[in-house]
């Protein structure tokens, strides 16, 4: 999904010239048919993370579009004054990837755990946040990141992931997809989770349950009309994401259903990383695991909220 | 207690390298087993890591949070390897842990985790933040009225980093004597040389600028080493750093002066013929 995605900033420079790429320490070889082609519009600046967001808002002020690329932690937590003021207040062409967005470095540690990025980038006015599904779906987005007004942060997951959309679908920065429909349960999900929702939603289709699944590749700004019409008809809701449960898509989407003060109770629940640092390391598979951030889980808490009218599910791990 | 070498001289000299070459086996030997890791800059920051735990810190294995210890920040973190084999080696984790590395569950992850591991003294591996941090615990000792030194270690590509500066200010701000600071300069980073990417030389007139103490080195003579170490801790008014010219991956002859040695652990036949160059015939013995 990164190569597909830095691959396309190159594809779109080739033919538009306000297209430059500034990447800090990013790795040996990184797009070097960019620099070659391109030298005038290419920048490594090393290990400068709040320097490079300064120089790309500078660049993108005098009408450049910006992209930049870094390890997801450090173009987030680490510069987030400067992500804040002069790209957001200033509302700016820059485009952030952030790589390994979620437990991909999960054998790194808490350095490069992304597990927040959602949640710090969604309080920013104007920031656009979009998590693709899967390299396919990057190849959608990618083009109408160029003149999408304002800043976006673009969240990658691991490289080699399944294809889960279908490459004929259409796509918008602001667009929710529905990918399954049913009357039992709404799962709503983001990034390369959707295959663990889809997943979950053939498991319970054998016990006769029906669960619709929302895609919502953009978490900001949220696609309420799409997310509160399911949501309205859907007795229980399930969100899914590899982020912290504070903040993410989980809270977005209980912000949107709570105050839209439906008539008819809503069962809830959020399923991501819970309120802490993890504290084992390893694969993100194995965290993704550990934390209950996977089908299995998804089908158990469908299941249980079918079952209990209310009152809170205790499924938390950490 | 303390752990003191009492040694002098070229004994002195030949027992820290013989301590280097045992971290340098065990640093290929983790990377390997573990299949991804840091090789590079751990390798190069090894003779110097050698030399501060074996000759400069007063420290005690059996109690990490002794009061008077003197502290050692890897502000690299990346370089977790090199940490974690003197740790080994001086008896704060068990060697057996070195060949978890990276697992799901162990103790030892890509970047060293204070919550974790007995002797790491804080949680690196976002670069630029050690210096600072070594600046508080650096403070903390003079108000408490403890003698304890803190040595860091922080990279060349690390020092483009903003934050390394704001904290060199700060800790010649405050004549913080008791702060020794080394920079391991091998001058590659992961995109290539740090002097192509973003020069930061002349890095020693830089340091002196802001008003440290600054000594070159090479970082693989283990005398020179010994030699600057003393210096620093005798040195008063100012903080000191030891400029250290290093080659990354040093000691194995296919991965020094290699960019992409950085971050890609050997495979097992490169293991092999690393360890063999380090003077292990038979990997599994080690
Ligand atoms: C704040 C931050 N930005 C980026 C990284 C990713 N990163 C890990 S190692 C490294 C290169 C460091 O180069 P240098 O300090 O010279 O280390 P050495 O050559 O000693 O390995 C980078 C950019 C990081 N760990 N932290
Ligand atoms: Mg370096």
């Amino acid at each position: 999904m990164r190569r597909t995605c830095l691959n396309m900033v190159y594809e779109l420079a080739k033919t538009d010239e306000r297209i430059f790429f500034v990447g800090s320490d990013i790795g040996f070889g990184t797009l070097d048919e960019f620099k070659a082609d391109f030298p005038g519009r290419f920048f490594v600046e090393g290990v400068s993370e709040a320097n490079v967001i300064g120089l790309a808002a500078g660049l993108a002020l005098e009408g450049k579009i910006v992209y930049t690329n870094t390890i997801a932690t450090f173009i987030t937590r680490r510069c987030f004054e400067q992500v804040a003021l002069d790209l957001c207040l200033h509302n700016v062409n820059v485009r952030l990837i952030g790589n390994g967005g979620g437990l991909v470095y999960a054998p790194l540690g808490p350095t490069h755990q992304a597990i927040e990025d959602i949640a710090i980038f969604r309080a920013l006015p104007r920031m656009a946040i979009v998590a693709p599904a899967d390299a396919e779906e990057m190849k959608r987005l990618m083009p109408l990141t160029v003149d999408y007004p304002g800043p976006i942060y673009i969240r990658l997951a691991k490289g080699g992931d399944p294809v889960v959309t279908d490459p004929g679908m259409s796509f918008r920065i602001g667009k929710a997809f529905v990918m399954r429909r049913g009357k039992d349960a709404l799962i709503v999900t983001t990034g390369m989770m959707l295959k663990a929702a889809l997943d979950a939603a053939d498991k319970l289709a054998q016990d006769g349950l029906k669960a619709a699944v929302l895609h919502m590749p953009t978490v900001k700004p949220l696609d309420t009309s799409v997310l509160l019409d399911l949501a309205e008809k859907a007795p229980i809701i399930v969100t899914v994401e590899e982020h912290s449960i504070i903040g993410g898509l989980g809270s977005a989407v209980a912000e949107a259903v709570a105050e839209a003060n439906f008539d008819s109770v809503k069962r809830f629940k959020r399923i991501g990383i819970p309120d802490v640092f993890p504290n084992k390391y390893g694969s993100q598979a194995g965290l993704l695991t550990h934390f209950g951030i996977d089908t299995e889980t998804i089908v158990s808490v469908i299941r249980q909220l079918n079952k209990r009218p209310s009152g809170q599910l205790a499924t938390e791990r950490n | 207690m303390k752990v003191e070498t009492k040694l002098e001289g070229p004994e002195l000299t030949e027992f820290l390298q013989e301590k280097a070459l045992t971290i340098r086996r065990d640093i290929i030997k983790m990377t390997g087993i573990a299949g991804s890791g840091h090789p590079g800059g751990s390798l190069s920051a090894t003779d110097i890591v050698a030399a501060i735990y074996w000759y400069a810190l007063r420290h005690d294995p059996n109690q990490p949070k002794w009061k008077e210890r003197d502290r050692f920040i890897l502000s690299k973190g990346h370089a977790a390897p090199v940490l974690y084999a003197a740790l080994a080696e001086t008896g704060y984790i068990n060697r057996d842990v070195l060949w978890t590395l990276r697992q799901f569950g162990s103790a030892l992850q890509g970047h060293p985790d204070m919550r974790k591991v007995a002797g790491v003294e804080i949680s690196t591996g976002s670069l630029g933040q050690g210096l600072a941090i070594a600046c508080g615990i650096a403070l903390a000792g003079r108000l408490d009225k403890l003698d304890y030194k803190v040595y860091t270690v922080i990279g060349d590509g690390e020092s483009q980093e903003g934050e390394i500066w704001e904290a060199a200010m700060l800790a010649a701000h405050y004549k913080l004597d008791n702060l020794i600071a080394i920079t391991d300069y091998n001058d590659l980073q992961i995109d290539g040389r740090v002097s192509d990417i973003k020069d930061v030389c002349p890095v020693d007139d830089k340091w002196r600028a802001f008003g440290w103490h600054v000594i070159c080195i090479d970082g693989h003579d283990m005398d020179q080493i010994v030699a600057a170490l003393d210096e620093a801790r005798q040195l008063k008014g100012k903080p000191v750093m030891i400029e250290a010219k290093t080659i990354k991956g040093k000691g194995v002859s296919f991965m020094e002066d290699m960019v992409e040695w950085h971050g890609v652990a050997p495979n097992q036949e490169q293991m092999i013929a690393a360890l063999k160059e380090l003077g292990v015939d038979d990997w599994t013995s080690w």
